[in-house]
């Protein structure tokens, strides 16, 4: 699966040199952003509210997108969060199972949005975790932490295999046993 | 009416839309209520949506999340190519194939194979109809 709306990226930046300061402190700061302009602008967005430097004065030393080691392997995913509704701000954890991380945020960043009209720009994230399975706080990713997993899918849902054969009107009502 | 095909590891399922349309798949795990982890020999493996798994009825043993070559082994074990082959839903898919490959020729050389056939029949009913007719 590659094709991912978010991108994890590694942003390293410091302030610029002054005569003041020859050497000034570098950071370092993991984001998600869609592509890599946004992640230095959101980059700045951060910094600039946790240390006294600004895009004008600083520079970005790296950026590098980081890419899922494991993309084969299922793991439960922890996503700590700071988002903004309409009445206030609230801090939030959540948790979701998923192969990748960048999978793990986009189902994070529509399930805000379709449970609590979140939208994008509205959300922070703190910080996220790969989590053991003995950790995991919610019962709908620990329902899956089962090694002889079994159930039956319900119903089936009838789809022609591409969507030119689609057509309006059918001759016959679809069984929709499995 | 209770449930015969279960989804669960070791399930084979038939991809029924997309890119891989048409491959055999093995259910590896399960990510979560909508996606199972899946692979197949010449596959990569990943994850796929339930709605694009249409599941049959053949199931081979294999640990959660084997290796590649475990699974491979535990196809071959099992004989899952040739299970479907002779199973009447593989036979189907084959069929379809071969006539949606048939070239201009090829139908003319069906059409008279059918009227051959038709004219079997009807004699057989003829001869029948004869019988029950005396």
């Amino acid at each position: 699966m590659g094709n991912f709306r978010f991108h994890q990226y590694q942003v390293v930046g410091r302030a610029l040199p002054t005569p003041s300061d020859e050497h000034p402190k570098i950071y370092r700061m993991k984001l998600w952003a869609t592509n890599e302009v946004r992640a230095k602008s959101k980059f700045w967005y951060f910094l600039s509210k946790l240390k006294k430097v600004k895009k004008s004065n600083g520079q970005v030393l790296a950026i590098n997108e980081i890419f899922e080691r494991k993309p084969t392997k299922i793991k439960n995913y922890g996503i700590w969060l700071r988002y903004q509704s309409r009445t206030g701000y609230h801090n939030m954890y959540k948790e979701f199972r998923d192969t990748t991380l960048n999978g793990a945020v986009e189902h994070m960043y529509n399930e805000m949005a379709s449970r609590h009209r979140v939208r994008y720009h509205c959300i922070q994230i703190i910080k996220t975790a790969t989590i053991p399975a003995k950790l995991c706080k919610r019962e709908s990713t620990k329902q899956f932490h089962d090694s002889k997993i079994k159930f039956p899918l319900v119903f089936k849902k009838i789809r022609p295999p591409t969507r030119k054969l689609k057509t309006t009107y059918k001759a016959s009502r679809p069984n929709l046993f499995m | 009416m209770p449930f015969k095909r279960y989804v669960e590891i070791g399930r084979v399922a038939l991809v029924n839309y997309g890119k891989d349309y048409g491959r055999l798949v093995v259910i590896v795990d399960v990510v979560d209520q909508n996606r199972a982890l899946v692979d197949a020999p010449d596959v990569v493996r990943g994850q796929m949506n339930f709605k694009r798994l249409s599941l049959t009825d053949i199931k081979i043993d294999i640990p959660r999340l084997p290796k590649k070559k475990t699974l491979i082994a535990a196809m071959e074990a099992a004989d899952v190519k040739n299970k479907w082959e002779n199973s009447s839903w593989g036979r189907k898919l084959i069929v379809q194939k071969r006539r949606a490959a048939l070239n201009d020729f090829d139908r003319f050389k069906v059409m008279l194979a059918r009227i051959k056939r038709g004219g079997a029949i009807q004699q057989e009913l003829a001869k029948l109809k004869k019988q029950n007719a005396s």
